[in-house]
């Protein structure tokens, strides 16, 4: 290959000159006793299925920063165009812009074309960026929706590999939702159906995997309508504060009554304390 | 000259429908990119992670790339060719998609079996198709199967260190009849009677090499090729689902499935 001279300076294409230099911090970082950024990740579960009359989208709504909820009711389905949406697991601004982007450019495609996008092309669009981007863009999407060939589905990897499946599921509580699709998965179900089995198999990845969690979004696409139920399930409430027992109202305040506990003896002994030294020291308040 | 306009779809400079001239520096910068890109991997190799380092939280398979680990072959006889693919595709120990087809359509009767990095191989299909398209148009005749292979090896060699693709080329045309080009990982290009390929592979040379012969019918064809893929499938843990195959011949494309359960059965103790 042609050698070229490291310092010329290329338009266009991803900049790799930083990798060098991000992997001698991430090296050097921890001597020094800081720790890197963590970047937001949807820890997630998401997964679609086709079923009789369009597509059916699911996500939970948990968002992470390492070990701690960073967002106990984020929503993971994008719009994309009004007949095609998208989830997205992963690095949580990744998912969010790589999807506006595609919305955008979409929007004008179809202004262009003066027809409705098709599922396929926003596909192309997402696989296309995605490859570009040699999968640092971290982004792994599922994108369902209906146009004029029928309802289709697509699961979308960060790399930019895509699959064309009847049900998708994609993020770390994957596993736990494909295993609901493969036992109760079957073709041409009814919108009910398909709706129940696409919230239990998000809930499996809610109460299985510690990255997803929380609520149960669903996103129900047909032709001519979509319906965006969020919340669908509000599977993880927060408890309430009991504020009556028996009846007695109780404060919840911990306090109890003199006498609650019995006394069995009591005794009472004087300590003698003299003062050995005393200083003043004034509080800096500058 | 087009050729250059579609690869820069693949060097992320532009929108490969746009552009009508040449963008040498396009593809010039895209390799010094990279050069520096693979700098920084060698140089730190323990250190580079790419985007995230969480353990247990979020296991092995999500970070992987994925790979159809493969089992693919094609085999020529007298008036086409056959083409056969398993179906299973993996990050990591999580297979993907149980139901792959890797056996994918570049003109309407050339086809490419695809192994190696699903990402490359889709991303390098998608270009080949475009380009092969727009070519045979200009000519205004059914392109040569050589002339996909061709194709392919061009892209693949040109960017064989970013790329992991190893693909086989098969098809009919009517200067030829039935031909079949592999392009492994790395750019070659050689016209082979019969071809394998993936890492299922391996398992299957010697059963290929002992019962291949010359002038075989269609029916022996599929017979060989489904039996072949099924040992390499049997062996191969990135290999596995169903057997699909196709036949491509001057009539057209006939495509089939072969279902788990009706596989051939060899007695293994």
């Amino acid at each position: 290959m042609a050698s070229v001279s490291v310092c010329q300076y290329h338009s266009g294409g991803f900049s790799f000159e930083n990798c060098k230099r991000n992997a001698l911090l991430e090296a050097d970082i921890n001597k020094l006793g800081f720790s890197s950024p963590a970047a937001r990740k949807t820890g997630t579960t998401i997964c679609g299925v086709v079923y009789k009359d369009g597509v059916v989208l699911g996500a939970d709504t948990r968002a992470t920063e390492g070990m701690v909820v960073a967002d106990k009711n984020c929503s993971k389905i994008h719009y994309i165009s009004p007949n095609i949406y998208c989830c997205g697991a992963g690095t949580a601004a990744d998912t969010e812009m790589t999807t506006q982007i595609i919305s955008s450019n979409l929007e004008l495609h179809s202004l262009s074309t003066g027809r409705l996008p098709r599922v396929t092309t926003a596909n192309r669009m997402l696989k296309q960026m995605l490859f570009r981007y040699q999968g640092y863009i971290g982004a792994a999407l599922v994108l369902g929706g209906v146009d004029c060939n029928g309802p289709h589905l697509y699961s979308i990897y960060p790399h930019g590999s895509t699959d064309k499946l009847p049900y998708v599921t994609m993020g770390s509580g994957s596993l736990a939702a494909m295993a609901v699709f493969e036992d109760r998965y079957r073709p041409n179900m009814e919108e009910e159906e398909a709706k129940r089995l696409v919230r239990d198999a998000i809930a499996a990845g809610i109460f299985n995997d510690l990255g997803s969690g929380s609520n149960i979004d669903l996103c129900v696409i047909t032709k001519g309508n979509v319906d965006y139920l969020r919340p669908h399930d509000m599977a993880n409430k927060k408890g309430v504060r009991e504020d009556k027992v028996y009846g007695r109202p109780v404060t919840g305040s911990y306090r109890y009554k003199h006498g609650t506990t019995g006394v069995l003896t009591k005794a009472v002994t004087p300590l003698n304390l003299e003062v050995v030294e005393e200083s003043v020291q004034t509080m800096d308040t500058s | 000259m087009h050729f250059t306009v579609v690869f820069s779809g693949l060097s992320g400079v532009c929108d490969r429908l746009r552009q009508a001239r040449v963008r040498t520096p396009a593809a010039g910068s895209f390799s010094n990119v990279v050069k520096l890109k693979m700098a920084a991997v060698l140089q730190f190799p323990a250190s580079v992670s790419t985007f995230n380092n969480y353990n247990d939280l979020y296991p092995d398979w999500t970070q992987t790339e994925v790979s159809t680990g493969t089992s693919i072959m094609a085999v020529e006889f007298e008036g086409g060719v056959v083409i056969g693919a398993d179906s299973r595709t993996t990050t990591g120990a999580y297979i993907a998609n149980r139901v792959t087809d890797k056996l994918t359509p570049i003109h309407e009767r050339i086809f490419c079996c695809r192994s190696g990095s699903a990402a490359d191989t889709q991303a390098i299909a998608d270009a080949v198709t475009y380009q092969l398209g727009f070519h045979s148009i200009e000519l205004d005749e059914a392109p040569l199967v050589q002339t996909a292979a061709s194709l392919f090896r061009d892209m693949c060699y040109r960017y064989r260190e970013e790329l992991m693709a190893g693909i086989i080329v098969a098809g009919w045309d009517p200067r030829r009849g039935g031909q079949v080009y592999t392009v492994p990982v790395g750019g070659m290009m050689t016209r082979q009677p019969v071809s394998v390929g993936g890492s299922g592979s391996s398992y299957i040379y010697g059963y290929v090499d002992s019962n291949y012969r010359a002038g075989m019918s269609k029916e022996e064809c599929l017979k060989f090729t489904a039996e072949a893929l099924t040992l390499a499938m049997e062996r191969d843990g990135s290999s596995g689902g169903v057997v699909r195959l196709a036949v491509i011949s001057e009539q057209g494309v006939e495509r089939q499935v072969i279902l788990g359960n009706q596989l051939p059965k060899f007695s293994t103790v």
